[in-house]
């Protein structure tokens, strides 16, 4: 990889406590331009409180977050968004009463911007804006097969369906860095094995970075091309698919002794 | 533009403007074959100010989802600066409905002021504290307006909190006159003016609804944490809705007390925002055509049944408690369904045949 470049993201000994619990401690990672990298670990390994650190949900007590070589320590979770990082959740979180079009409509919330005072006198330049926001928005939808599906309630999609819209909406805030959660989870191989092909067409098509948390290993293995293992809050080991799958401690922390 | 106005968005905005004039339309030639009885009449006013308020209402409730107990409480301070900028401007503008639509905004803007005032602290909290704060509102307000006293003359406006101290010149006229509220109002409201509010708010509130910032209304209703993740300000949004609100029930407000020629602060209390909530509730959160009906129906009702004397109350709970019962039963939600596909299918026939 372009390991001459600086990354867009750079993480120093991040850590987080809560109360008197060390959830992550001494966290390092950096993710190159266009790279698909992997956040691995057993159940309550910290790896969604660090997306949580990442977005700042959480803020971290302590360590660094350089975005695009820039310190992210004052921004808040919507300054981060703005900032280029968008993400999606291990358990689903859409507009529920919202139509599909218009979930994906509300990610361009800060690209394509025009007051309410427009909006409420419906200004010439409101018509020019809604327009872009919703071709926008149906070009996403056809990337990820929903076109059909734009004007049914979000709720009513099935469970896969979803998992795909949350990605759409996402990318629909013009992201650098894009943090997918479990995306594989509760799909069926093949959805995951079509999911897949997805994760890399968004990276090549909107020349993104990709971190995922996944547990479908065949998933992690098939489109990573570098792993972090969480274990306990800690960093276990970091490498290549290869270099992961043979690491004895890996293997341990997941099978036992 | 007839086929736009009939589509699936904007379909349901259509059947309330028109639904607004029909009955505007139908009022208006009743009035003057004189079939409208006096206490009709009188009410005419007052039902387009609830209506107001509670459209206000339900864009704070319905659809941005946070519970205001307070509506009344920016009524009332609409209400009041409305007459007293109307009792101060009527030498000076005669003409009624100028002073009525320079009232109405005066309102508006110091009810907009107030709902700012609450709104900053209170909605960057997450939780019920909007409706604990603005439950406080509705009552504190309620206790200012009934210990003030406010008076003009030659030399500006005269103002007080102690028992009637104001010393006016001579010339001077009272137009807060303490816990006896406002007296001797010339009452400019007309119902033109409040169906015009009516259609004013309607405009407002739909075309906030569907625009970019009432998609993030709703998506700060619907998932709060990812509604910021989408880089959406939650307090800033909830802002929007909030102050609207409280701007519609200010013009309401306004248009109520320039209606009657005494205005007593009691009238506003907090019995007063929950009947506002309880239309909007019958009405259905996010529902504005629901709105408009259950207003006119729960004002109208009790009204109607006057003449049953002590069971009018009796009448009134047994007929709310009916319409929660039908409007929550899943048969009848699947029966209306079924009506209503049934409805829109034929429709959609008979456009093809066109």
């Amino acid at each position: 990889m372009a390991e001459d470049k600086t990354p867009i993201l750079k993480v120093e000994d991040l850590g987080i406590d809560f109360g008197g619990l060390t959830a992550v401690n001494d966290f390092n990672l950096e993710i190159f331009d266009r790279e698909i990298v992997g956040l691995i670990g057993p159940n309550g390994a910290g790896k969604t409180t660090v997306f949580n650190m990442l977005t700042k949900v959480y803020q971290p007590s302590r360590g660094k977050i350089l975005f695009n070589g820039e310190d992210t320590a004052k921004k808040n979770v919507v300054e981060m968004n703005r900032a280029g990082v968008a993400r999606t959740f291990q358990n689903i979180r859409l507009f529920d009463q919202l139509s599909v079009l218009d979930n994906v409509k509300t990610g361009f919330h800060n690209r394509v911007v025009y007051s309410p005072v427009t909006a409420v006198l419906r200004l010439p330049s409101f018509r020019a804006k809604e327009k872009e926001t919703e071709e926008q928005s149906i070009e996403l939808l056809k990337i990820f097969g929903l076109e059909e599906e734009k004007d049914n309630l979000a709720s009513n999609l099935p469970y896969g369906a979803q998992r795909r819209l949350e990605i759409a909406r996402a990318l629909a805030t013009g992201p650098k860095l894009l943090l997918l959660d479990e995306p594989a989870a509760g799909m069926n191989p093949q959805e995951t094995e079509e999911l897949m092909s997805m994760i890399r067409l968004v990276r090549d098509h909107f020349k993104i970075a990709v971190l995922l948390i996944e547990h479908d290993m065949k998933l992690v293995m098939g489109i990573c091309e570098r792993i972090t293992v969480l274990n306990y809050g800690m960093m276990l080991a970091e490498g290549t698919p290869e270099e992961i799958q043979a690491n004895p401690a890996v293997i341990k922390a997941y099978l036992g002794e | 533009m007839l086929k736009k106005l009939l589509d699936r968005t904007h379909r349901g905005r259509t059947v309330s403007y028109i639904m607004v004039v029909v009955l505007y339309l139908i009022i208006e030639i009743m009035i003057h074959s004189g079939n409208l009885s006096s206490l009709f009449t009188s009410l005419l006013v007052p039902v387009c100010c609830y209506i107001v308020a509670a459209i206000g209402l339900n864009l704070n409730v319905g659809v941005s989802g946070e519970l205001n107990l307070g509506q009344a409480g920016f009524m009332s301070v609409g209400a009041f600066t409305a007459v007293s900028i109307s009792g101060y401007l009527a030498a000076s503008v005669s003409n009624g409905p100028v002073r009525l639509i320079i009232a109405i905004i005066a309102g508006v803007m110091i009810s907009a002021v107030f709902g700012l005032l609450i709104g900053i602290p209170v909605l960057k909290l997450e939780g019920d504290y909007l409706a604990i704060v603005t439950l406080a509102f509705g009552q504190i307000i309620k206790s200012i307006i009934t210990n003030m006293y406010l008076g003009f003359d030659g030399n500006g406006f005269q103002f007080s909190f102690v028992d009637n101290n104001t010393k006016l010149a001579p010339g001077g006229k009272m137009l807060l006159n303490g816990p006896m509220g406002a007296t001797g109002t010339a009452k400019i409201s007309t119902f033109t003016a409040g169906v015009i509010l009516i259609l004013v708010s309607l405009i407002i509130v739909y075309h906030l609804m569907y625009s970019r910032s009432g998609r993030a209304i709703m998506a700060a209703r619907d998932n709060r944490i990812a509604a910021e993740s989408v880089g959406i300000d939650i307090s800033r949004t909830k802002m929007l809705a909030f102050v609207v609100s409280a701007s519609l029930a200010g013009a309401a407000g306004a248009l109520y007390g320039l209606n009657y020629s005494t205005l007593v602060p009691a009238k506003f209390d907090f019995n007063t925002s929950i009947l506002i909530l309880v239309y909007v509730v019958l009405g259905g959160l996010g529902n504005m055509t629901g709105t408009i009906i259950a207003t006119i129906i729960l004002v109208l009702l009790p009204e109607l049944l006057r003449s049953m004397q002590d069971y009018r109350m009796l009448i009134y709970a047994v007929v709310l408690i009916l319409i929660m019962l039908l409007t929550n039963n899943e048969n009848m939600k699947t029966r209306l369904r079924r009506l209503k596909n049934r409805f829109s299918g034929r429709g959609r026939k008979e456009g093809e045949v066109s």
